[in-house]
This record gives C-alpha cells, structure tokens and sequence, in this order.
C-alpha cells in the first residue's frame, strides 16, 4: 500500500516530537532513564525516518518484530526506574531477558506457538506497565494530572504494537490496508501524548 | 530583428543552466559551509554570512558546472544523465565552460575579497574538485572519490575558517566527517547506477573490487564519519541533549550500513543513500544550533 502525503507528514511530525524528547525533554533525569528514553523515542525516531524513505513496505522487514518490542520496553524501564524504585533491578532483568527472549525466538526456525507467546508477553506487560503506572500515579496525587497522557500514550502504543505484531505473526485483528491507514495518525498520537506526559507530568 | 531570439533565450537559458549545478548536492554542500561558519559560535556577522553564502554557492556552483562541462560525454552514455543539458547537446560546450570559469572566478573571488585564508579552501576545494578529481583521477580509478571527498570537505572547513580565522582541529574533524561521509553517498549511488557507470567506462568501487568490498568499505567510513562529527560536536560543546540526539542518528546510519553488508538489496542501498543524506543535513543543523538552543 502506497504512503500518502498527509502519512509522510503525520510520520515527521512524530520524528520531530520524538527528536525534541531526545534532545531537550529529558534533560533532568537520572542516567538509566535518560538512556532508556533516548533508546526508545530513538528507535521511533530511526523508524519513522526509514518509514519516510522507503513507505509502508518497511513494516513487511522481519526485524520490525523486534524492533517495535524496544520501544514499551524501554520506555517502561525508564519509569519503573523513576517510580518504582524496589523494583529496578528486577525490571531491568525482565526488559534485557524479554528483549533477548524475542530476538531468539524471531531469529530460530521455530514451528510452535513460542514465538507469538513470548512477544505477546513481553509486549502485554511493558505495555500494562506504561499504561498504568502513570495513571495511577497521577490518580493519586503523585504526580500531575497530565502525567496520565504518558499512560494514554502507553495504551496506543500497546494497541499499535499488539495489532502489527499480530499481523506479522499471521494472525491479524486489521487487514494490513487498514492498520496502514491508521498507522501513521496512531503514531503521532502516542508520541504527542508521551511527550505532553512527560512534560507536563 | 535579434530582439525575440534573444528574449526567448532570455526565458529558457535559466531553465537549461540551473540543471548544470545540481541544486541538491549544491545545497548540502552550502548547509556544511553554513554549519562550518556557525559551529564556531562566534558572533555572527550578517554581512560575513552573507558574504560566505554567495560565495560558497558560486564557488560550488561553477566547479558543478566546470564537471558537467567536462564529463559531457560520459554522461551523454548514462541513462540516468543523458538528458542533462550539456550531455544531451542544449547547451554548447564553450558555453558551458564559459558559464563555469565565470562563476567559479566570481565565487573565489568572492572568498578572497571575504577574507584570504577563507578564499585559499574556497580555491582548495575548487581545484580538487576540477583539477585533481575530474580531469585527473575520474576516468582512470575508482579511488578517485578520495578526491571527491576532500573537495567536498572544503566549504564546511572554509566555513570554520572564515568564523576563527585559523585552521583548528575542530575545522578538520569536521572535513574528515564529511570526506568519510561521501563514500556512504557516493559509493550507494554508484552501486545503484552500476549498469551506467560500467556503460560509460567509468571505473567505480563495485566495478573494480566487487560489492562486498564496497559495501563493507561504506559500512567502515560511515562509521568514521559518525565519529567524527561526535568528536567534532563535543568539542564544539554542543549540549547534552543534541550530542544524544547526533547518536541516535548515527546508530541509525550504523544500523542501516551495517544492515546494507550483511542483508544487501536495492531497498537497504537506496535507504542508506537517503538516510546518509538526511544525516548529514541534520547533523549540521545541530552542530550549527546544538549550543544556541
């Protein structure tokens, strides 16, 4: 299916807010976090560059799997290591065991249902993690209001990422032309809602 | 009874010399000289700017138009260039050389009015570009873009040498980013185009050394040309924020030229070509701003 216009610029809006949050949104963090941030709108950033240059046919890539696994881990990461303090450690070994689990079982020739389990996971619970923890934090008083947008942010970026992975996998929810058509509208959503989060937040 | 013919020529000489200086190419080359000025952080003088602005253009321009003239014939045998205005015979060729001698002499005359060392890389950059690159190396070897890179190196230095008033190590650095950077372009295009080149007996990286050794060749200067515009940007002092930014950039370029080696096809060549110039261009508008902002 052909990028149209408006697509490209949804897709460079979305690199310029994920190139913004890079250079100037995480500034007052600590290391862990800042790095994990700077992984994750990084990897949108690269992604939507070559989403630009080559159109909708850089989805078919068999690393798009993977790739889309980076972002809610790390973006995950970084808040857990924020907000979660007694769970650092613990969190850290889950993003780097998950990350590797997907790698391996996308990269061996497996027949069983392992693959689409261990990503379905991996993704479902980074996912949960920066969908509820901002909310709840804001819920409570925590953190401001608008930190929720972060957790608004997290829900898309579960729902984009469960229905391409799906679709990659061979099971999908959309038809491809449709998930394409919403694609690149559902990416500028979810950055602006993460980079208003985390502002305002 | 001249009037009309000359008020005709008038309409559509600018729409057959504009072709001749590449405006693409042209431009990216005038944003590093742009950057190069900038990097410094001095105070910017508008007049200076102005001055380095028309004169890099005309300077790059005119060595643009000087290649076109004397590589007509080469490109009258390539698909992709046969239509250009010299190669395919709209422009003569005296006409051609004529336009490029004149600009060229008013761009570096420009530069040397604008300050002398600046107009000694202006001139450099002019005379790699003609001399040593088209007349010289590029019919005979493929290490000719060697060259080509040095020539292209020359406005971002001439850039930085006009803000400092000296030749620094950030100056060179900034050269080196940008010579090593060329291969990623030159090198996908000529991959790309390997059909034409062959066609037209021009002797290229995958011609002579085969694709495997060029595209680890690009995969390596890319690498080089990453760190040296990150060793460039820290000691310009650019913040924190932009330096991460340039290495997010630079591990998308790694990733994409590193992909091109291991998994090679025409989409990771053509995305190579076109990230390394997008690259490019935003690595120097954040040396340029990356301490301003």
């Amino acid at each position: 299916m052909k990028m149209t216009a408006l697509d490209r610029v949804l897709v460079l809006l979305t690199g310029l807010l994920a190139a913004y949050q890079i250079a100037i949104g995480i500034d007052r963090m600590g290391t862990l976090p800042i790095i994990a941030y700077t992984v994750a709108f990084g990897v949108l950033l690269v992604a939507g560059l070559l989403l630009i240059i080559l159109g909708f046919e850089a989805l078919d890539s068999p690393v798009v799997v993977i790739i889309s696994t980076i972002i809610p881990l790390s973006l995950s990461l970084g808040l857990v290591w924020e907000y979660l303090a007694a769970y650092r450690s613990l969190y850290l070994a889950f993003a780097l065991l998950g990350f590797l689990a997907v790698v391996l079982t996308r990269s061996l020739p497996l027949k069983n249902k392992l693959p689409v389990a261990v990503v379905t996971a991996v993704h479902g619970l980074s996912g949960l993690t920066i969908f509820l923890l901002p909310l709840l934090w804001a819920l409570d008083g925590r953190a401001a209001p608008a930190f929720a947008l972060v957790g608004v942010g997290g829900a898309l970026i579960g729902v984009g990422g469960i229905l391409l992975v799906l679709l990659k996998t061979g099971k999908p929810v959309l038809s491809r032309q449709t998930l394409y058509q919403i694609f690149p509208g559902l990416l500028l959503l979810m950055t602006v809602a993460f980079v208003a989060g985390f502002k305002f937040g | 009874m001249n009037l009309i013919p000359a008020l005709l020529a008038l309409r559509t000489k600018p729409r057959l010399y504009w072709p001749l200086i590449k405006s693409l190419q042209t431009g990216l080359l005038l944003s590093t000289g742009i950057a190069g000025y900038l990097s410094a952080h001095t105070p910017v003088r508008l007049p200076a700017l102005a001055g380095l602005t028309l004169s890099l253009f005309l300077a790059i321009s005119g060595s643009t138009i000087l290649n076109m003239w004397y590589d007509r014939d080469l490109d009258a045998k390539m698909t992709r260039t046969h239509k250009r205005p010299a190669a395919a015979g709209l422009l003569g060729r005296s006409e051609v050389f004529r336009l490029g001698m004149v600009v060229s002499i008013l761009g570096v005359g420009g530069a040397v009015a604008l300050a002398p060392q600046y107009g000694l890389v202006v001139f450099a950059g002019l005379f790699f570009d003609i001399v040593v690159y088209t007349l010289w190396l590029k019919r005979r070897s493929c290490w000719s873009i060697v060259w080509g890179g040095v020539s292209g190196g020359m406005p971002i230095l001439a850039g930085r040498v006009l803000a400092v008033g000296r030749l620094d190590l950030i100056g060179v650095l900034l050269t080196l980013a940008i010579l090593f950077w060329i291969p990623t372009h030159t090198l996908t295009f000529s991959i790309k185009f390997d059909e034409d080149y062959r066609a037209a007996g021009i002797p290229t990286f995958p011609s002579t050394y085969g694709l495997v050794f060029t595209r680890t060749t690009i995969a390596v200067s890319t690498v080089l040309a990453a760190l040296a515009i990150g060793w460039a940007g820290i000691l310009i002092g650019i913040q924190a924020g932009f330096l991460r930014l340039l290495a997010v950039l630079a591990s998308g370029l790694l990733l994409i030229s590193f992909a091109s080696v291991t998994r090679p096809s025409e989409r990771a060549n053509f995305a190579l070509f076109r990230y390394a110039s997008f690259y490019m261009l935003a690595s120097m508008v954040l040396l340029s701003m990356g301490r301003l902002l």
